[in-house]
C-alpha cells in the first residue's frame, strides 16, 4: 500500500515523543551529582536516600493501601451497576441510572474532588461522620470515580459473551442468583481483573481529587511527590520513577509469559 | 401439562413458569439495582447538589465559610438564595478570562493530540496484526508510571539549564526560555492525553472495511483522496470520542498549569483551586464548578451541531457524496 512509510515515521516519532521523558527518567536516577541538569557519573547514592526516606515510603504504603481498598469498593459496586444496565433490558430509570453511572468518566477531577470534600463537610455536621478526613474519605472518593471504570468494563464484557449460558442455566432451572455465581462471574474474570487493576492505577496516580478529599496527617504519595515538585525536580524522585518503572515493566512481562502459557482450549 | 407441573420435573424438557421466574427476578433485580443506586445518590447527586446549594450561599467567615442557605427566623425559614458568585463570575475579566484561556488550551491540545495521535492510530491498525497489541501495550505503558513522574521529567528536560537547552547549545542555537511557559504547558498536556487519543481512533479504524479502500483505489482515486473521502469520514466518531476523551480532563486540568506552565497560566481548575484553598472563598469556587459543569454539557451539543451543520453543506455540494452519508449516520 501507498504512504505506509510516512506513517511509520510518524510511529517512530510518537514512541520517541512519549519514551524521551522515561529513558531521561532512568539515565539521570543513576547521576551522582544532585542537580538534574549536569552528569557527575554513575552512582546509586539516590536509590539508597529513597530506601531511607520514611515519608515517601509512609505515603506509598498509604497510597497502596487506599488503592487496593477504593477498587476492591468500585469493583464491587461497578461489577452490579455494569451487570443491571448489560442484562435488564429496559427498566425504570434506566437512562437517567446509565448517565449517572458514566458521569464520573467526564467530570473534571476539580469538580469531583470539591463536590466529595464538600459533602464529607456536610455530613460531618449533619450526622458527625466522618470525623476526620483522611485515608476513608479518599478512599470513598477514588471508588466514586472508579465505580464508572468498572461498569464500563463490565458491561462492555457481557455485551461482548452474549446471553447463551444464562439461558441455559435458567432453563436448567438455576435461580438468577445461582446463575450469576457459576456462569457470569467466571465469564466476567477477566473483565473483573482489568477493572480492578484500571481502578487500582488510577488511584495510585490521582492527586487532585485526593488533595481534595485528605485531611492532615494523610498524605498519599503523589500528594507528597507534587509538593515536592512545586520547589523543583529531585534525583530522588528519579530513582523513585525507575523503581516504578521497572515493576510495571516487570508486571506486564509475567502478564504476558502467563497468558501464553494458559493452554489453547 | 398439569401433571409434570404437580411432580418435579425433568428440567431438561419443560421451562419453569415464566411469570414464577418474572416475579423472582424482579425482587433480585431490585435488590441489585439498590446498591448503585444508593451509592450513585449518595456520592453523585449529593454532592453536585451540595455544590450548587453552596454556590448559590453567601461567603461567610466561619467553618464553614458561607451562610446557610435557610435563613430561620421565628420559626418561619426564609431562603437566602443569591446570584451575586454567579454574576462575579459573568463580570469579571480574571474568570472570564480564566474560562476562555482554558477552552483555548484545551482545544489547541485537543487539535495537537489530533495532528499527532491520528497517524499514530493509523499506522497501529494497519500494522501487521501480531505486532498491534505490543504497540498498544507500549502505547499505555507510561501511562502506567505516574503522571506526576512524566511531569517531573519534563520539569528536568524544559528548565533553563535543562537537557533541551544544553542540545540546543551544543547545536549553537541561544537557548530557550521553555519552563513556566505556555509552550510546556501545551507540551505537558499533550504528552499527558495523546493515549487517550489514538486509543478510540484505533478502535474506530481497525474495524473500517478495506473493501473501500480499494473499491476507491481501484476507481482510481489517489491516496491522499482516499483518505479524505474514505477514512477521514468513516473515522469520525473515533475523533468524537478521543476529542473528548482529550478536551474534558484538559479543560478542568489543575496539575500540569501550575508546574509546567507559568503564572500567567490562569486556568480554570487553577483559579478554583487557588479560591478553594488560598482564599477560602467556597461559594465563588462552587459558583466556578457549577459554570464549568453546564460549559462541559452544552459544548457537545454546540460541536454536534456545527459538526452536522458542515456535513450538510458538504453533502448539499455533492463532495463526496457516500462517505460523507455514511459519517452522517456515524455521527453521535
Amino acid at each position: 500500500m501507498t504512504g505506509r512509510r510516512p506513517l511509520i515515521a510518524c510511529l517512530i516519532a510518537g514512541y520517541a515523543f512519549l519514551y524521551a521523558p522515561i529513558a531521561f527518567l532512568v539515565t539521570l536516577s543513576f547521576n551522582a551529582s544532585s542537580l538534574v541538569t549536569a552528569w557527575a557519573g554513575f552512582s546509586t547514592r539516590w536509590y539508597v536516600t529513597l530506601a531511607h526516606d520514611r515519608t515517601l515510603i509512609d505515603a506509598a504504603m498509604l497510597s497502596l493501601r487506599i488503592a487496593a481498598s477504593s477498587a476492591t469498593l468500585a469493583l464491587i459496586v461497578g461489577t452490579l451497576a455494569g451487570y443491571a444496565l448489560a442484562r435488564f433490558g429496559s427498566f425504570r430509570a434506566r437512562t437517567a441510572f446509565a448517565a449517572a453511572v458514566a458521569a464520573p468518566l467526564v467530570l473534571p477531577e476539580v469538580i469531583t474532588g470539591l463536590s466529595l470534600l464538600l459533602l464529607f463537610v456536610a455530613s460531618e455536621q449533619a450526622i458527625g461522620w466522618p470525623a476526620q478526613r483522611g485515608a476513608t474519605t479518599v478512599t470513598l472518593a477514588h471508588a466514586s470515580v472508579s465505580v464508572a471504570y468498572v461498569a464500563v468494563v463490565v458491561r462492555a464484557r457481557l455485551a461482548d459473551a452474549g446471553t447463551t449460558f444464562e439461558e441455559a442455566a435458567a432453563d436448567l432451572y438455576a435461580p438468577p442468583w445461582r446463575s450469576f455465581l457459576l456462569i457470569t462471574l467466571p465469564l466476567l474474570a477477566p473483565a473483573l481483573v482489568s477493572g480492578w487493576l484500571l481502578s487500582f492505577t488510577l488511584s495510585l496516580d490521582d492527586v487532585v481529587v485526593a488533595s481534595f478529599t485528605s485531611g492532615p496527617g494523610a498524605s498519599t504519595l503523589p500528594m507528597v511527590v507534587f509538593s515536592s515538585l512545586r520547589l523543583g525536580p529531585t534525583p530522588e524522585l528519579y530513582a523513585l520513577a525507575t523503581v516504578i518503572v521497572a515493576l510495571v515493566t516487570l508486571l506486564l512481562l509475567a502478564a504476558g509469559v502467563a497468558q501464553r502459557r494458559r493452554p489453547v482450549k | 401439562m398439569a401433571a409434570t407441573r404437580s411432580t418435579p420435573p425433568s428440567p431438561l424438557h419443560v421451562p419453569a413458569s415464566p411469570t414464577f421466574r418474572a416475579a423472582e427476578a424482579s425482587v433480585g433485580r431490585v435488590l441489585v439495582l439498590s446498591i448503585p443506586w444508593t451509592w450513585l445518590i449518595l456520592l453523585l447527586l449529593l454532592p453536585t447538589a451540595i455544590v450548587l446549594k453552596i454556590a448559590l450561599s453567601q461567603p461567610a467567615d466561619g467553618v464553614p465559610p458561607y451562610a446557610p442557605l435557610l435563613h430561620w427566623t421565628a420559626g418561619v425559614p426564609h431562603l437566602r438564595a443569591t446570584w451575586d458568585n454567579f454574576a462575579l463570575i459573568l463580570t469579571d475579566p480574571l474568570y472570564r478570562g480564566a474560562f476562555l484561556h482554558s477552552l483555548r488550551v484545551a482545544g489547541l491540545s485537543t487539535l495537537i493530540c489530533l495532528l499527532i495521535g491520528y497517524p499514530m492510530a493509523l499506522a497501529i491498525a494497519r500494522a501487521p496484526e501480531r505486532r498491534r497489541n505490543p504497540l498498544l501495550l507500549a502505547l499505555m505503558l507510561p501511562f502506567w508510571t505516574g503522571f506526576l513522574m512524566r511531569i517531573n521529567a519534563w520539569i528536568g528536560l524544559l528548565q533553563d539549564n535543562g537537557w533541551i537547552n544544553i542540545a540546543l547549545g551544543f547545536c549553537h542555537l541561544p537557548p530557550l526560555r521553555l519552563l513556566y511557559s505556555d509552550t510546556a504547558m501545551y507540551i505537558g498536556i499533550v504528552y499527558t492525553y495523546v493515549p487517550f487519543m489514538v486509543l478510540p481512533l484505533y478502535a474506530r479504524l481497525t474495524r473500517l472495511d478495506t473493501a473501500l479502500l480499494d473499491a476507491a483505489s481501484d476507481l482510481g482515486a489517489p491516496p491522499w483522496r482516499v483518505f479524505l473521502s474514505v477514512t477521514l469520514p468513516l473515522s469520525l466518531p473515533g475523533i468524537w470520542a478521543g476529542a473528548l476523551l482529550v478536551f474534558i480532563p484538559a479543560v478542568g486540568e489543575y496539575v500540569i498549569p501550575e508546574l509546567l506552565g507559568g503564572p500567567q497560566a490562569q486556568l480554570i481548575g487553577r483559579v478554583l483551586w487557588n479560591e478553594f484553598f488560598q482564599n477560602r472563598d467556597w461559594p465563588t469556587a462552587s459558583a466556578l464548578a457549577c459554570m464549568l459543569l453546564l460549559l462541559l454539557l452544552i459544548l457537545p451539543l454546540v460541536a454536534w451541531a456545527a459538526g452536522s451543520a458542515v456535513l450538510r453543506a458538504a453533502r448539499a455540494r455533492g463532495a463526496g457524496g457516500r462517505a460523507i452519508a455514511a459519517a452522517r449516520q456515524a455521527l453521535p
